[in-house]
């Protein structure tokens, strides 16, 4: 591979956002590297091997699925952006999820991917609030949650003058909340859009083989377009010049010159890297960070009695707090996945069962810790988020569950910042967004999480948007 | 390069770039916009493409004259016949 020659454009990051970016700029001749300081793809949606058993991070579900024919959403522009076939995702749609809230669940809003299935939820659990329902989806409709250039509101604010029942606005939230808002609290009404239809009027699905085909199909893109990829290489400084950046230097000092570069690692690690911001306090990053405990089971959920979630956004508590806890987790709140409950087709079942628990956590009460305590600590959480978890689900007695289980794995908010490079184990970023994907430097945008596009579609999408926003448009 | 032929290779970038668009009935005179489902991301690509596949050139300023097949032939044509007597 020829690396002393000089690219068009160096990308930072091989996660969705900037393969993607690649695609794009390859497929139209640009001179592209990309360069990924880990040794796998997808950054913090990936998967790993541990036992010769994959497990998938970060994806529970591919977001904005709409069906064939269907147009003008964020999975068929995509697709026609990247050329890419929808069957090669072979995605295969969720069965059915549900938000649940109370101590043992007593509300629940089951959501498919037909959305009339939620309106009629919503009309039999909340009668009073249907037509402040149907008026917030009207206004969702008619948002321009592309443009790039929006004035932030608060999408409480917003959703309080249609819906008045607290239960209902929280529970609303959750699944937005927990599916991309790098925000306490509260969020960008733009971004509660964008998650919103991404969940509700569009919907949830999956390939068989999870997030790796995924990142198969868009790998051999990006080969097939000439793209070039550096694994293992990853860039510690960006050198500029009078508001301009020259090169990138890579961890092994080597220096690669480019005329424009895209990072995809975030906008105060790519400040970083400039050297702009000395050191960021962590908790100034971002705040949001989760954990999450994976069961791999000798049978499928439904044998145990959990075959009809796919996905379970709980909650326990009066209100629903999203925000950073002030200890190692809060397990009050969480999200279920059951990845084989998806409509694979008759006969296909994922040869093992796996149940995967998101929580909140707090980064700085795990980033300290010592290996064994770090570990101890790790168990003990295991079984908190496992049993907080459980109360939403059909009951299992604990003795056929430990049956049922062949073995198990969790990663912390130490496990995101290590492969994933975010300050803080911000899973989502910082919550303030860069919708243009500038930065300090003329020729060096963002894309990804901190641009501000969310879900792994919203991701893609980031990559493409910035690539053709500040390179193709401008035939630069 | 015709006219005609320049309408086909308008219409191969579109199955190309938007192949779940069905293109079998596509009216010269009516914009491509009210007829098919392409946004400004795909604009961008048949300009993109053009640039890609042909060397033709369409400046943003010119963009107005892609809405229809029949002002695309009016507007590229003389474009492919140019380039080909540079040849």
């Amino acid at each position: 591979m020829n690396t002393r020659n000089h690219y068009d454009v160096a990308i930072i990051g091989a996660g969705m956002s900037g393969l993607a970016a690649g695609i794009r700029l390859a497929h139209f001749g640009k001179k592209v590297c990309i360069f990924e300081r880990h040794n796998a793809t997808g950054g913090l949606n990936s998967f790993y091997s541990i036992g010769g058993r994959k497990f998938d991070v970060g994806l529970h579900a591919l977001t904005n699925f709409v069906r064939p024919g269907v147009k003008g959403t964020p999975l068929t522009k995509l697709l026609r952006q990247l050329r890419i076939d929808r069957s090669e995702f072979a995605l295969c749609e969720q069965k059915q999820s549900r938000v649940t809230f109370g101590p043992n669940g007593e509300t629940s809003l089951r959501f498919t991917n037909d959305f009339a299935f939620l309106e009629n939820e919503v009309a039999t659990q909340f009668p009073k609030e249907i037509d402040g329902f149907r008026a917030l989806v009207a206004a969702i409709k008619n948002y321009d949650d592309v443009s790039l250039d929006v004035v932030p509101v608060s999408a409480r604010a917003v959703v309080r003058t249609h819906i008045t029942d607290a239960l209902l606005e929280d529970m609303l939230f959750c699944p937005v909340m927990y599916y991309g808002s790098a925000q306490e609290h509260d969020m960008e009404f733009g971004q509660f859009v964008i998650m919103f239809k991404a969940l509700f009027l569009e919907g949830f699905a999956r390939p068989f083989d999870g997030v790796r085909v995924i990142l198969r199909v868009l790998l051999e893109k990006y080969r097939q377009a000439g793209g070039e990829r550096r694994m293992k290489c990853g860039v510690r400084k960006i050198l500029a010049q009078e508001g301009r950046a020259t090169a990138v230097v890579l961890d092994s000092g080597e220096e690669i010159t480019a005329t424009h570069i895209i990072s995809s690692i975030g906008a105060p690690e790519t400040e970083r890297l400039v050297g702009l911001t000395p050191e960021v306090a962590p908790l100034e990053a971002g705040r949001l960070s989760f954990v999450e405990t994976i069961s791999i089971l000798k049978c499928q959920p439904a044998a145990l009695g959990w075959g009809s979630d796919t996905i379970v956004f709980f909650n326990d508590s009066a209100r629903f707090d999203y925000a950073c806890p002030q200890e190692a987790l809060d397990t009050r709140s969480g999200v279920i996945c059951l990845p084989n409950n998806f409509a694979y087709g008759a006969d296909q079942f994922l040869p093992e069962g796996i149940f995967r628990v998101t929580c909140l956590a707090r980064y700085d009460h795990w980033a300290p810790l010592q290996e064994e305590v770090y570990q101890a600590q790790k168990i003990r959480c295991f079984s908190e988020v496992q049993n907080s978890a459980r109360r939403f689900l059909p009951s299992v007695r604990d003795a056929a569950l430990a049956e049922a289980v062949i073995t198990t794995d969790m990663f912390t908010p130490r496990t995101i910042t290590k492969f994933t490079g975010h300050i803080g184990g911000a899973i989502y970023g910082a919550p303030i967004k860069h919708r243009q994907g500038r930065t300090p430097l003329e020729n060096v945008y963002l894309c990804g999480t901190d641009q501000g596009f969310l879900g792994i579609i919203g991701a893609m999408l980031s990559g493409i948007s910035m690539a053709n926003f500040h390179i193709l448009q401008k035939n630069q | 390069m015709t006219k005609d032929e320049c309408k086909q290779v308008v219409l191969d970038i579109i199955a190309d770039i938007a192949p779940d668009e069905d293109l079998s009935n596509v009216k010269p005179e009516v914009r491509l916009r009210d007829q098919l489902q392409l946004d400004s991301m795909d604009f961008l690509d048949i300009v993109m493409e053009l640039r890609k596949r042909h060397s033709i050139e369409v400046p943003e300023a010119d963009y107005q004259h892609l809405a229809s097949l029949d002002s695309c032939a009016e507007y590229l044509t003389p474009k492919f016949i140019a380039l080909a007597a540079k040849g």
